[in-house]
């Protein structure tokens, strides 16, 4: 030892001993700004993402929350008898002979009357001006309430009809006067007789729960759109998802993970489950489009093709979660069953299986929340289409055209009519509230099954 | 002592487990090289050696655990009580039924102690009802000394007993399914002097019972718990006999060179 400790440079042990302990010397002090500088990279990440969620968020939430509220035209109308059931005997079948047409005669005349009644001068307003304040969508809406509940003809009543988007817009800011006066929809005049109207208690802007119930509206009618089937579609498409995924998931994993024998086979397989994860989806859909339609025949648009090309889109996600949870099972677990002369069966689902379930939940959760934020394939197999009807309730309904939350907001990013862009946003809460809850979910089971061992 | 133990060797001579030529090999590895061992009943046998020499590899053998290594090649003949434990009519489940085993590490299930004991019974069908199942778990944990310190907390987990005490719990578990062999695989190298101590006494009153084959590292735990020892070095059974004869006077100069610590 001395010997080697001589024959090395003698400064180096001469500069070690004689350093002193409070100063740090050259080495040391490279290191800590090594340390420092990577702390400062690591930091101003973290702070980049977050600047970067917050101002993802303030838009959504800025451009989207104005959405659940809605502006509507108070309308006092008297539901006249004579003009609503002819036959007198209240008779649905026989009241759908008023079409819309009447019943937005019957709405111009007692709007006209209101505004009379509250001395509000509409200028040289046309009455068909007027009636244009509200939404083309108001009279279906009336007759549809009529038709629920036909007790209500002869009496008044005070109906919450939609304005039409453009005084939405105007009282969300959206639109102003110096637009109206380019805009062909709608015309300064009419936005003061709002103004008017809005002062005389006429029109309110109040929660719309529409937006969560209706069905998707035309172009020209963007105050009556709502998400109500791409919700339904979305959540019959998840069932679908869960139902087929889950089991097939994991059953597969418990194959590849515990009894299939290790070998070239199985390896090919399961480089290839690892790279179907990272299938651009679209190519799902081609290929949902080419199996599922053209081949199986299955209807065009339905949350039961959607199911499916998500269930294959989902399948990698959850058998790779799955097998990372089974592998993550001790192995003296599986020696302690095999050894009390479990079978292999009986070692799996009753030791293995449930020391894995949190991890598998948590997989199959995140892998669900990815396919309801899925939209490209579901442009391939036509769920893109404008769909008015509701599906009907499961198993039917899964053969039913429906709309799905993404392609909703897609779909309404594409129409012209800026109401439509506030509507998108807010679909996209929608969405974002649905994957937030769909994750704290992921992390309640997790805490909840969680084990020690 | 260990020296009243060495005189008091009067054990059954009938041979419980006969093997005769067991070669093992893991891929191209050649794990055991052609041993044979008479593994007499109502007796400990220890298995010493260093570090793989092949002692747990054969103790796995013994309950066809090495069924579950895939790359395990089993040759040889493996007889209990004159039946060949490799025939392919065996269900390797029913023979762990019948031979019970211990591990290293104590691995109870992250289940409740009644559960962990009564778990091989159940799947067995060893209990009709409930107050049978009672009965079993009692006894079982009784023979492991364990009843005393649980009989009041048998839903606790049975991963929150101490380190000793979840060993005994594991071996409460493999006497469970009432077996007629037990194989501990090194059960003291994860527990302290005096848990190790208790187990040790628990390996002698088990005798009475079973058919006990231990593999320790420990040549001082060998020559306390065995009757009989077997030294394995490299793949081979180097010298099998009484542990008193094994431990003063080996024949094999490599048995002795082990036990005198020159190798290993």
């Amino acid at each position: 030892m001395t010997d080697l400790s001589a024959a090395a440079p003698s400064s180096s042990p001469h500069h070690r001993g004689g350093a002193s302990l409070i100063a740090p010397d050259a080495r040391t002090q490279a290191r800590n700004a090594a340390e420092r500088r990577f702390r400062r990279f690591g930091l101003s990440a973290v702070l980049l993402g977050l600047v970067a969620l917050v101002v993802l968020l303030a838009s959504v939430l800025g451009n989207g929350v104005s959405a659940f509220r809605q502006t509507y035209v108070i309308l006092p109308v008297t539901l006249e008898a004579s003009v609503l059931d002819k036959a007198g005997n209240r008779n649905p079948d026989e009241m759908k002979k008023v079409t819309t047409l009447g019943y937005g005669k019957l709405m111009q005349e007692a709007l006209i009357a209101a505004l009379a009644e509250r001395g509000i001068d509409t200028g040289d307003l046309k009455p068909k001006e007027i009636m244009a304040l509200l939404s083309k969508e108001a009279p279906a809406d009336l007759r549809d309430a009529v038709l629920a509940d036909p007790s209500l003809i002869g009496q008044s009543i005070a109906f919450p009809a939609f304005a039409t988007s453009r005084v939405d817009g105007y009282f969300k800011g959206r639109v102003t006067m110096d637009s109206a006066a380019r805009d062909a929809n709608i015309s300064p005049a009419q936005l003061q007789l709002a103004d008017a109207m809005r002062a005389a208690g006429l029109i309110e802007t109040r929660l719309n729960p529409g937006f969560l119930t209706r069905p998707d509206a035309s172009e020209l009618r963007p105050e009556a759109a709502g998400l109500g089937v791409a919700i339904l579609g979305s959540a019959y498409m998840m069932l679908v998802v869960l139902v087929l995924s889950l089991p097939i998931g994991v059953a597969a994993s418990i194959y590849l993970e515990e009894l299939a024998p290790k070998n070239r086979w199985t390896d090919l397989i399961e480089i290839n489950i690892a790279n179907l994860a990272a299938v651009p989806s679209i190519v799902f859909g081609i290929l949902a489009l080419a199996l599922f339609i053209n081949i199986a025949g299955l209807p065009q648009s339905a949350p039961i093709v959607g199911g499916l090309v998500l269930t294959l889109m989902t399948l990698p996600t959850i058998i790779i979660a799955t097998r990372a949870s089974l592998k993550a099972v001790p192995p003296s677990i599986r020696d302690a069953a095999l050894g009390v002369g479990a079978s292999r069966m009986q070692t799996i689902f009753h030791h293995v299986l449930p020391l894995a379930m949190p991890g598998i939940l948590t997989g199959t959760i995140l892998g669900l929340a990815r396919a309801l934020g899925e939209s490209a394939p579901l442009l391939l197999i036509g769920m893109v289409a404008f769909v008015r009807d509701f599906p009907a309730a499961p198993p039917a309904g899964f053969f039913d055209p429906a709309s799905a939350l993404p392609v909703q907001v897609y779909s309404w990013t594409q129409r012209a009519d800026p109401a439509f862009a506030e509507r998108a946003s807010g679909a996209i809460i929608v969405l974002l509230v649905f994957l937030l809850s769909m994750n704290a979910l992921a992390i309640l089971l997790r805490r909840r099954f969680e084990r020690r061992w | 002592m260990n020296d009243m133990r060495l005189t008091e060797r009067a054990v059954t001579q009938t041979a419980k487990i006969t093997a005769r030529g067991v070669q093992v090999h893991y891929g191209t590895n050649h794990a055991l090289k052609d041993v044979d061992v008479d593994i007499l009943d109502k007796t400990v046998t220890a298995f010493i050696g260093p570090s793989g020499c092949g002692k747990s590899t054969f103790l796995r053998c013994l309950n066809r655990m090495n069924d579950t290594v895939a790359s395990a090649r089993v040759t040889g003949k493996i007889e209990m009580d004159g039946q060949d434990i490799y025939d392919p009519r065996v269900d390797p489940v029913q023979l762990r039924a019948k031979v019970g085993m211990v591990f290293q590490k104590p691995n109870p299930f992250p289940k409740s102690i009644y559960d962990n004991v009564a778990y091989g019974p159940k799947i067995h069908g060893l209990a009709r009802g409930k107050a049978e199942l009672d009965q079993i778990v009692e006894t079982s944990l009784k023979k492991a000394a364990l009843w005393n310190e649980v009989k009041d907390r048998l839903s606790a987990p049975g991963t929150g007993l101490s380190g000793g005490q979840q060993q005994r719990l594991c071996i409460a578990r493999a006497v469970a399914t009432s077996p007629e062999v037990l194989l501990m695989d090194e059960p003291c190298s994860a527990l302290d002097p005096i848990a190790t101590a208790q187990v040790e006494e628990l390996i002698d009153e088990l005798r009475a019972q079973f058919s006990v084959v231990i593999v320790t590292h420990s040549m001082q735990q060998a020559a306390r718990v065995s009757q009989r020892t077997a030294f394995f070095h490299l793949g081979h059974l180097v010298e099998y006999g009484e542990t008193g004869h094994i431990f003063t006077n080996p024949t094999d100069p490599r048995t002795e060179a082990y036990i005198t610590g020159r190798i290993g």
